[in-house]
């Protein structure tokens, strides 16, 4: 008796999962399969074509979004990879009330609401700035990204052993090549998950790029929220959303993977 | 910790990075709230005070409240068992089952907001099949239920994963002593696993509630336009140039963020938002 209610128990169980994961993929599932509905102007399914995806393809406006999006998103991840982990060494080298208020600091754009952070920056730009451009969704990016990258990679700089660092100073290193040859290595996958993990952001973020880009540039998000918010969603979104599915996932599969084989070779 | 190098000036870029542009944007909203207007810099309540009292944001702060409290409530009523099940896995399953959950947190959510709206609309794909099966087409889009649809599937990665980080350390020994003890499942669940599980549930509830509250786009796509939240009106204040307005509903909205921040600080689960 006992086990049959165990066995019903994880049955219920598994099927909760399996339950909750379609209707998360639910909106995922649809945009594939439409993606390749020949039908563009319903969603009765008509049968199989790319030829939504020709369209994409032929689309200049997306894929110059899709160019200015990837542009902006490696260019901030860069520039906040390199901020970050400066300010990560320097950090664990302060005093306990000084790192307290700093990561105190380096959690207001990772709390506040999206939209205040937003309007926030259009003021500060619009006003002392002289006006919103290319540089002011650049920032915004960074600052957006900058937690995140410290989170990833003070984890790593606190676990660094700093003796090591000390004996090829000993050995007659400059600490530059001492940074570059044993400090690097050591922390360069928290390095590299912030990397992902700050583009990532970039590419996904919406409502920052909404109020501090100037008119006329557009990424994936505010050029597909402009269109669907006066035509509804074209045939080529459909394209596009899957396109950016297959990426996301094997970006992720990616990081996961190479994560896992870290910690297995320090096991 | 005692490090001999002082290494304190490679912070300095961030620290500097920091005060521009993360302290004087949020003094810019506060001068722009607290001032008549860009040419007159005069100080008064006005903006905050009519902000208040205005209907339309009357409406629209208790509209916002509640659709995010539901959305809330649903996220943590869906999450909070799914962490437990999640939990039950076999190690190796475990780790991937977590991934696809965690995923769509990674995809762009103008085009999953889009997908849900060409589901739900009203030649949509849901009232597709249900003519097809010879029943009434629903009317779903551009309503509340909508909205809350949409922050629900686009926010729950957020409640589920600081819920099942705190839930998978829980020391599995105390559960055991606890049913050792006497106790049935039920009382360990309320005495043991849930107190121990209440940091996570507040990050999670944090991180839906915050961005909910202040959603603005979720809203303009599901709602059809039609239904405003706050963060619709701040939105429509700053593209007509009503800056002085515009910042003192924002700061309103602040302070029901710092409000929820207060009453959770401390108590959350810090590493909660940590794993990729």
């Amino acid at each position: 008796m006992k086990r049959i209610l165990k066995k019903i128990g994880s049955f219920i169980q598994k099927f909760y999962i399996v339950f909750l994961l379609i209707l998360l993929y639910l909106p995922t599932a649809v945009l594939m399969m439409m993606s390749f509905n020949k039908n563009t102007e319903s969603f009765e399914w008509t049968g199989f074509s790319i030829e939504k995806y020709k369209m994409l393809f032929e689309n200049e406006d997306i894929l110059e979004a899709v160019g200015v999006t990837i542009g902006i998103g490696l260019l901030s991840a860069l520039i906040s990879t390199v901020l970050g982990t400066l300010a990560c060494i320097g950090i664990i080298a302060m005093g306990r009330k000084l790192q307290k208020l700093i990561k105190t600091a380096t959690n207001i754009p990772m709390l506040n609401a999206d939209i205040v952070t937003a309007i926030a920056f259009m003021l500060f730009f619009v006003r002392f700035f002289g006006g919103l451009g290319t540089h002011t969704v650049l920032i915004a990016h960074i600052t957006l990204t900058l937690p995140y990258v410290i989170l990833n990679v003070l984890p790593k700089i606190t676990q660094f052993d700093y003796k090591i660092y000390e004996a090829a100073l000993d050995l007659g290193a400059t600490s530059f090549q001492a940074f570059r040859k044993v400090m690097l290595p050591d922390i360069m996958p928290g390095v590299i998950t912030g990397f992902i993990f700050a583009a990532t952001l970039s590419f996904n973020d919406f409502t920052l790029t909404y109020f501090t880009k100037p008119a006329g540039f557009e990424t994936i998000s505010t050029k597909i929220y402009s269109a669907v918010r006066t035509k509804g969603i074209r045939p080529e979104h459909y394209a596009l959303a899957s396109i950016l599915f297959v990426v996301v996932l094997l970006i992720l599969f990616a990081v996961n993977y190479k994560g896992n084989k870290n910690e297995r070779k320090k096991a | 910790m005692k490090i001999k190098l002082s290494k304190k000036w490679l912070a300095s870029p961030y620290v500097i990075w920091m005060i521009g542009f993360i302290i004087l944007p949020l003094i810019t909203i506060f001068i722009y709230g607290f001032t008549v207007s860009k040419t007159d810099s005069s100080f008064t309540l006005d903006n905050i005070i009519n902000a208040a009292k205005d209907e339309v944001n009357l409406k629209a702060m208790g509209l916002s409240l509640l659709i995010s409290l539901i959305s809330t409530v649903i996220c943590f009523l869906l999450a909070y068992p799914l962490a437990m099940c999640l939990n039950n896995l076999k190690m190796k399953r475990k780790t991937f089952v977590v991934f696809l959950f965690i995923l769509p947190m990674w995809l762009n959510f103008t085009l999953q907001m889009t997908a849900i709206n060409a589901i739900l609309e009203q030649e949509g794909i849901l009232n597709l099949i249900l003519t097809k099966l010879g029943m009434d087409p629903l009317h779903i889009a551009n309503t509340p239920y909508a909205i809350v649809i949409g922050m629900i599937l686009d926010y729950f990665p957020f409640m589920l994963l600081p819920i099942y980080n705190v839930i998978s350390r829980i020391d599995h020994r105390l559960i055991e002593a606890s049913r050792d003890l006497g106790a049935n499942n039920f009382k360990t669940f309320f005495k043991i696993i849930f107190p121990l599980s209440l940091p996570g549930v507040i990050s999670g509830v944090t991180m839906v509630f915050v961005p909910a509250i202040s959603d603005f786009a979720i809203a303009e796509i599901l709602g059809g336009g039609r239904l405003l939240l706050v963060g619709n009106i701040i939105e429509q204040d700053f593209k007509l140039g009503k800056y002085n307005t515009g910042s003192g509903l924002a700061l309103i909205l602040m302070a029901f963020v710092l409000i929820t921040m207060a009453l959770t600080s401390g108590k959350s689960d810090k590493e909660g938002g940590s794993m990729l």
